[in-house]
């Protein structure tokens, strides 16, 4: 471990830091524009220039690593300063060519008041100009209708080049032409086709790259920040919703390096402007054949009578993939005091948590597990669109090199490359071609497009038998896309003895076999034609459950409440509340108890904190958040055998359109517009 | 530079033509697999000539799918080199003309006063004729034959407005003028008559050459150069007049200029200074970089550097050569960075040496450390002063840190 | 002045065969096999005697660059690349080289190659080199035919070369930049360390030489490294080629030995200066990157590596450009800032921005549409440039500026004053450099 002197300190840093790091562990602050912890390093900006004695010029710390420092005649550990006049002035240098062709437009500029440069500016930089020529100009560039660039601010780091080509996987973003005149651009301003492409606005670190749908909207100084977690898939990216009053303003990703690292899919990001249309802000009845807005009294009551004359058996729950695991557990507890067995949270119909306990339905080798894999088998999965952020850590260690990595299922680019193995279940008994028994770490990972249909537990059977675990080392992952899949899984939301699951409830309905159906947010089933059956619809957007309701409770979006979510890996996280849902909209765990009150069953509950000790009476798990409760890779055998015979359909990824996956996003113009535009490229391609 | 922005009129495609598409094949095969990438320079130019001058839009995205690149880099790279043409030329001529000091000293200016009345008062504007254009580019090395323009191919040298114009007009009239100076002179050689390489013997046929040897170290000198294979010279030649000692390595004394009292042989003392100086420049050169095109500033300069590898090359003991494996055993080394002081950089300087395993390391005495330690480029001394020894028999016996970057195995 | 017979460029000028029977007649390709039997640690340590300093600029010690390389070749292929990407304003040695001599350089190559442990070598000759690139590829043809190159040659050392190009870009002369250059990406620098010789071309070890470095190599050897490093001064040893351009009577490329005065140089070579000795207003002695010099100071300077250092200037490429009293000192210098704006691969910031303002500011200095504290502000940008990059072209557009204000304050400031006392004069001078 080599050592050396910063400003004075001695500390002792790991091989392999870099300068700049290394004098952050010692305490000195080192700007820098160019240098991020997660892309290659450019060294291009210059402003992290410090002084190593013995050295004539003064050095680039995000480049220099600590080992390519010598020690002095005698061994005494090289010295670094970050104080002297000499880095001093080179700072200001620096700041100053950055600062020669900046626009003065900061106070029209989105980025103003958490601007790196401006931050800097103030820092580093000398309180006088003394450039007497024009400014420059460069046109702006279109490259999507998500990041809005104005290319005057440039300062040409080339963080959102490397991002792009590096962890996006895509290499659409470029610095073209050269000295003074390099511009970035998409390849003839060309939209970018990434789904982390957002994340490039974080990364720019000054207002050349803004968000578009947050343009002009509102200063960070004005906003409530409130840290939470995101439900558009199921991998849990930690996010911050800044509100400003009731509305959402933006989300930003939080850094949780187990998790998201720091990015967020474009999904999570600009899926707030839906979290504000098609809002269900108050109750509806159906009367006539049509729907008329109500009161919470008159919504319950009428559910209330319904059930009364109906028995158990004829009335079916389904949950949607945005429950929270208090929700869930809540309508389970519910569902057991009517006797209603029909309780099913897996709305696409997979046979997950039948068998095979906890480790039959979690990402097991988790996702910090995918650096150490040495190979990767994908079945029925496009991670790329079922989970970009999770794809992003596949690419990473894909990177590195020495990852096989095999695709059964449907041909997609996945930003690596994979070895193609075949369309369905077939394949997986010929694999010849890509043996994982002498691998010591290999990783299988089955999606919901391998599990939503009716072999679904013959291919769980299969991908089990394919040798995923080893001795230490638990590679058989399921990949959820549903945020609150797993949560609900946890809190037991199955059916019952006796009790149909969501297939058999849907046809069932279909056949004229069931009465009422319950559907908590689920909006991604076939329902039953109007006439048929009484659909009770609780939920925050008017999608395709409301549209088919009886009754209508409106619920609230996932910003707008606390509740567990746990991610495919099984780590519980909390959201927290950042706005009030709307109108008369109420949160759900409080719609289900009012609910249960006038269906003369209280829940013995009064507060969420009383049903969460009540849940974590069940699930002990749930309460340790933030840690993942690894479950026994020992209970995979019971997999084995279940499910009989598998169809020779080919996988089909679950998601058909990734801007559009769920009722917020479907309310959202702008995953629209992203939607119709890669819909629109699509055709063209296909011309 | 400006912005280079592509024409805003493209064609509709692009393709090689056979005989450019074998070409293409055969370049890429330049490079090693996977790599192929590298020939995009040369494939773009290929295009530029087959497409009259200029890179269009569809060859540039013909040239990304045939080199496997992406589009993006493929423009990136048309947009960042100016040979590259992004829009039409003229037909007959375009005319690149060096603007850059040396020329600019001997009339370059007059030139673009002539582009400027024949061509179009704008550069990278086609004529009304649309046979000609051209551009004020920098230097294109031919500064002694100053000024000079490259039309295609070709330059044309040491021009003068008059002479200029009647390249234009050989153009123009499809009847081109030999390239080269056009003042009449042989290429970089002074006008007039020649000032050097006048001596008739240096181009006959009987022309040898004869090594001449370095003197041997004079005591108490440390260190000259071997040269192994020749055998010593008889003495130090004294003065000119001595001329080379004759030796027998290289080939046999004929009649060869060689042996005539003028030439300059080394003075010992000249050599000496010469070898300290050398040895100087050494020490100081080691940490610095070396840019081919910069200024001697950058390597020759801050005496107060210290010299980094100091220590002189010792004579090679060849006992001291430690027990080297070609590879590790049972396929598979130790891993040596859980030595204090090793890196991933030392460790793999150490495999290259075939040094794989802690007992390895473990059995070194003072004579294969000190072997060692002269081939560790640029980490010189670190074998001793780490213990690397002491260490590595502590973990030859098994012994490991509780994690990779845990305590000093001492 | 160097003999005849020391020179080693005997085809400069062209005047003789350059193909294979030529080269051969002048003593290129003899006792190759020789040296290249002798071993690597021969070779390098024949070099190192030698003394020759790397003649692309830097001017570093080529046998112990040599000698950087892996001792051992492990996974990773050794490449030898030859930098022929001249481009260095006043510059045009490696041209004669290679269309007139181009077998020396191909000879110089293999034993390089050999001597590194090198089976692949890359010539990036500059794109705007075209017939010379032409020339260089048909000799290597008849080096190949001759077995003299290739897998199992003449010399026992498999060696296969090839010709590369570029398309315009004189920062891919910085060694690293061509590296890029030549893996077919936009011709960035690379940051240091690690080095080419042990993350060089497709990250394998690599050494990058001049060409007249290299073609110098089969002579040396041939010769001894005594005779080498008997010619010219202590520690600039050896011939050297000259590039004389601007103000001469007759402007020329010769080869000479290191540490030959100026005046001697102009005199013999070059039919003296335009206008007499009087008429000599400054001279660039290393091509565009070093400082100029004035003319008191030069004209007995011997042209070498440390004297040429002394008078805070260099040898750089030995490209000696002559500036008259007609020499409108500020605009030859503004136009050489409009270079290094021009070339400038716009990765660093200090250089990006740096280039640009600099020139700006110097083509208003040139009309004197300017003020005088900005001559210091120039001078402090210069300095803001200059060490703060990640190559050495920063450092090079820097020094021209510097060596402008050091000797031709006075000529700046007059400049101003005249604009100053008339503003509207028509006279005033307009830099028509092409944007």
């Amino acid at each position: 471990m080599p050592k050396l002197k910063v400003d004075g300190t001695e500390i002792e840093v790991e091989n392999g830091t870099t300068l700049l790091q290394a004098c952050e562990a010692a305490g000195a602050e080192v700007p820098r524009f160019c240098y991020h912890e997660r892309l290659s390093i450019a060294g291009n900006c210059r402003m992290c220039l410090v002084e190593v004695k013995g050295m004539p010029k003064p050095q680039a710390s995000c480049a220099m690593s600590v080992n390519d420092l010598r020690p002095g005649p005698n061994g005494e550990a090289p010295e670094v300063n970050t104080r002297t006049p000499l880095v001093k002035k080179a700072r200001e240098g620096v700041m100053e060519f950055l600062l020669i062709n900046h626009p003065l437009d900061c106070p029209i500029c989105d980025q103003g008041g958490e601007c790196d440069l401006q931050d800097q500016a103030m820092a580093y930089g000398i309180d006088k100009n003394r450039f007497a020529e024009n400014k420059r100009a460069v046109e702006d560039k279109y490259i999507g209708p998500l990041v809005k660039t104005s290319m005057n601010r440039c300062i040409q780091c080339t963080r959102c080049v490397r991002f792009t080509t590096e962890v996006g996987g895509v290499e659409e973003l470029g610095a073209i032409g050269r000295g003074e005149d390099m511009e970035i651009t998409s390849y003839l301003e060309r939209a970018m086709t990434s789904e982390l492409q957002a994340n490039i606005i974080d990364l720019c670190p000054v207002g050349a790259l803004t968000s578009q749908p947050y343009e002009f909207k509102a200063r960070p100084w004005e906003l409530t920040k409130t840290e939470t977690i995101d439900a558009m898939d199921a991998v849990g990216s930690n996010i911050r919703v800044d509100s400003r009053g009731r509305e959402v303003m933006r989300i930003l990703p939080r850094t949780h390096e187990d998790v998201n690292e720091e990015w967020i899919s474009d999904k999570t990001r600009f899926v707030w402007d839906g979290l504000r249309t098609q809002r269900l802000d108050r109750p509806y009845i159906r009367e006539i054949g049509k729907l008329r807005a109500a009161n919470w009294k008159e919504a319950f009551l009428r559910v209330a009578q319904k059930l009364k004359g109906t028995a158990p058996e004829r009335v079916g729950i389904i949950l949607g993939d945005l429950v929270g695991a208090e929700e869930a557990f809540s309508i389970k507890q519910l569902a057991d005091a009517l006797g209603i067995a029909s309780i099913d949270c897996r709305q696409d119909g997979t046979p997950l948590g039948n068998a095979g306990g906890r480790a039959g339905y979690l990402f097991n080798s988790t996702i910090t597990g995918i650096e150490e894999a040495d190979a990767i088998l994908l079945i029925g999965t496009n991670p790329r669109l079922e989970a970009p952020v999770l794809n992003a850590r596949i690419r990473k260690r894909w990177l590195k090199g020495n990852l096989p990595v095999g695709l059964v299922g449907e041909k997609a680019d996945l930003t690596y490359s994979y070895k193609y193995l075949g369309a369905g279940p077939d394949s997986l008994a010929r694999l010849k071609d890509f043996d994982l028994s002498q691998k010591q770490k290999p990783m299988v990972i089955i999606g919901q497009g391998a599990l939503a249909r009716p072999d679904g537990a013959a291919v769980l059977a299969a991908a089990q038998s394919l040798g995923g675990v080893k001795d230490g080392w638990n590679g058989f992952n399921i990949l959820h896309t549903a945020a609150g899949r797993v949560g609900a899984l946890d809190a037991g939301a199955l059916p019952g003895a006796g009790g149909r699951s969501t297939r058999d409830i849907l046809s069932a309905a279909k056949a004229g076999d069931l009465d009422i159906l319950f559907l908590l947010g689920a909006d991604e089933v076939e329902l039953p034609p109007q006439g048929t059956c009484f659909v009770v619809y609780q939920g925050s957007h008017g999608d395709v459950g409301a549209h088919r309701a009886d009754v209508i409770l409106p619920g609230a979006a996932y910003t707008e409440k606390s509740v567990t979510y746990v991610n495919t890996e099984g780590r519980p996280q909390m959201t927290r509340r950042a706005t009030f849902p709307p109108g008369e909209a109420r949160e759900d765990w409080a719609i289900l108890r009012a609910l249960s009150e006038a269906l003369g069953a209280t829940q013995p509950w009064n507060s969420l904190a009383e049903l969460r000790k009540a849940m974590y009476e069940k699930a002990p798990h749930l309460a340790r958040l933030d840690q993942v409760a690894r479950a026994d890779a020992a209970d995979l055998a019971a997999l084995a055998g279940q499910g009989g015979q598998m169809s020779g359909d080919a996988f089909a990824s679950p998601i058909g359109d990734f801007y559009l996956t769920n009722p917020i996003a479907r309310a959202s113009r702008i995953m629209g517009e992203c939607s119709a535009l890669r819909n629109g490229a699509r055709l063209e391609a296909a011309e | 530079m400006s912005v280079r922005r592509l024409d805003p009129v493209q064609p509709e495609s692009f393709a090689f033509t056979k005989a450019n598409l074998a070409w293409a094949k055969e370049t890429i095969q330049k490079y090693p697999e996977g790599k192929q990438a590298s020939a995009v320079i040369p494939i773009l130019w290929r295009v530029q000539e087959q497409n009259d001058g200029w890179v269009s839009k569809p060859a540039m995205e013909y040239v990304a799918d045939m080199l496997g690149m992406s589009f993006i880099r493929v423009y990136e790279v048309a947009t960042f080199y100016t040979m590259f043409q992004l829009s039409p030329v003229g037909k007959k001529a375009h005319v690149q003309l060096c603007g850059t000091t040396p020329c600019m000293l001997r009339g370059a200016e007059d030139l673009k006063k002539v582009c400027q009345r024949r061509i179009h008062p704008e550069p990278h504007h086609v004529s009304a004729d649309g046979n000609f254009s051209w551009e004020e580019v920098e230097c294109l090395g031919a500064c002694v034959n100053a000024p000079m323009v490259l039309i295609w191919s070709d330059t044309y040298e040491d021009l003068t407005p008059e002479s200029f114009e009647k390249v234009l007009d050989g153009f123009a009239n499809d009847r081109p003028v030999k390239p080269g100076p056009q003042n009449g002179r042989q290429f970089s050689a002074p006008e007039g008559e020649l000032t050097s390489l006048t001596d008739k013997s240096l181009y006959s046929k009987d022309r040898t050459f004869q090594r001449i040897e370095m003197p041997p170290p004079a005591p108490p000198a440390a260190a000259a150069p071997p040269a192994a294979a020749a055998p010593p010279p008889v003495a130090p030649p004294k003065a000119p007049a001595a001329a080379a000692p004759p030796s027998n390595a290289a080939k046999p004394v004929t009649a060869a200029p060689e042996t005539a009292p003028a030439v300059k042989s080394p003075s010992p003392v000249k050599t000496a200074e010469a070898q300290m100086a050398l040895a100087k420049a050494e020490q100081k050169a080691e940490a610095t970089a070396t840019p081919e095109k910069a200024p001697s500033r950058v390597a020759a300069s801050k005496p107060e550097e210290k010299p980094v590898a100091a220590k002189a090359p010792v004579a090679k003991s060849p006992d001291g050569k430690p027990e080297l494996l070609k590879k590790p055993r049972s396929g598979r080394g130790d891993d040596l960075k859980l030595i204090w002081g090793v890196g991933p950089k030392l460790e793999s300087m150490l495999n290259t040496m075939g040094v794989w395993h802690f007992d390895q390391i473990a059995s070194w005495g003072k004579a294969e450390i000190k072997w060692v330690d002269e081939r560790l480029e640029g980490f010189k001394g670190r074998a001793e002063r780490d213990e690397w020894v002491k260490q590595a028999k502590k973990l030859a016996k098994g012994w490991r840190p509780d994690n990779a970057v845990g305590e000093k195995p001492k | 002045m160097l003999a005849d017979k020391d020179r080693i460029f005997t085809n400069l000028y062209g005047l003789h065969d350059w193909g294979l029977d030529g080269a051969r007649r002048r003593g290129c390709w003899v006792d190759v096999k020789s040296f290249i039997d002798k071993g690597r640690d021969w070779m390098i340590n024949e070099m190192k005697a030698s003394g020759l300093r790397g003649r692309g600029g830097a001017g570093f010690p080529t046998g112990l660059k040599w000698s950087f390389m892996p001792k051992q070749v492990g996974e990773r292929p050794h490449y030898l690349v030859v930098n022929a990407d001249e481009s260095e304003p006043g510059t045009c040695k490696d041209r004669e080289i290679m269309r007139h001599d181009p077998h020396l350089l191909i000879e110089g190559c293999l034993i390089a190659g050999a001597a590194m442990a090198a089976h692949v070598g890359y010539i990036y000759v500059r794109g705007e080199f075209i017939r010379e690139r032409e020339r260089l590829q048909a000799a290597i043809d008849q080096a190949y035919e001759a077995r003299l190159i290739g897998r199992n040659n003449v010399h026992g050392w498999d060696f296969d070369l090839y010709v590369h190009h570029g398309a315009g870009a004189y920062i891919c002369g910085e060694e690293t930049a061509l590296l890029e250059s030549l893996e077919g990406k936009k011709g960035q620098p690379r940051m240091k360390p690690p080095f080419p010789a042990n993350v060089g071309l497709y990250g394998a070890p690599t050494t990058i030489n001049n060409v007249e470095s290299i073609a110098v190599a089969g002579t040396i050897m041939r010769r001894g490294a005594a005779w080498f490093s008997g010619i010219g001064r202590p520690n600039n040893v050896g011939t050297k080629l000259f590039c004389i351009s601007g103000h001469v009577n007759k402007p020329c490329n010769v080869e000479e030995a290191m540490g030959i005065p100026f005046r001697e140089l102009i005199e013999k070579h070059c039919g003296g200066m335009r206008g007499g000795w009087d008429n000599l207003l400054a001279v660039i002695p290393g091509g565009a990157s070093v400082p100029c010099v004035p003319a008191e100071q030069i004209m007995d300077c011997p042209m070498d590596f440390d004297s040429l250092r002394n008078l805070k200037s260099g040898l750089g490429t030995a490209a000696v450009i002559v500036m008259d009293k007609s020499t409108d000192m500020i605009r030859a210098i503004a136009r050489l800032a409009y270079f290094y704006k021009h070339e400038s691969c716009g990765q660093c910031t200090p250089c990006r921005e740096g280039t640009g303002w600099m020139w700006r500011v110097l083509m208003r200095m040139a009309e004197g549409r300017a003020e005088k504290r900005e001559i210091d502000m120039l001078l402090d940008v210069t300095y803001q440039i200059e060490g703060h990059t990640i190559c050495a072209l920063g450092d090079a557009a820097a020094w021209p500026v510097q060596g402008l204000i050091r000797h031709f304050r006075h000529v700046i400031e007059e400049r101003i004053d005249q604009y100053a006392a008339n503003p509207d004069h028509a006279g005033a001078v307009r830099l028509q450099a092409a944007e």
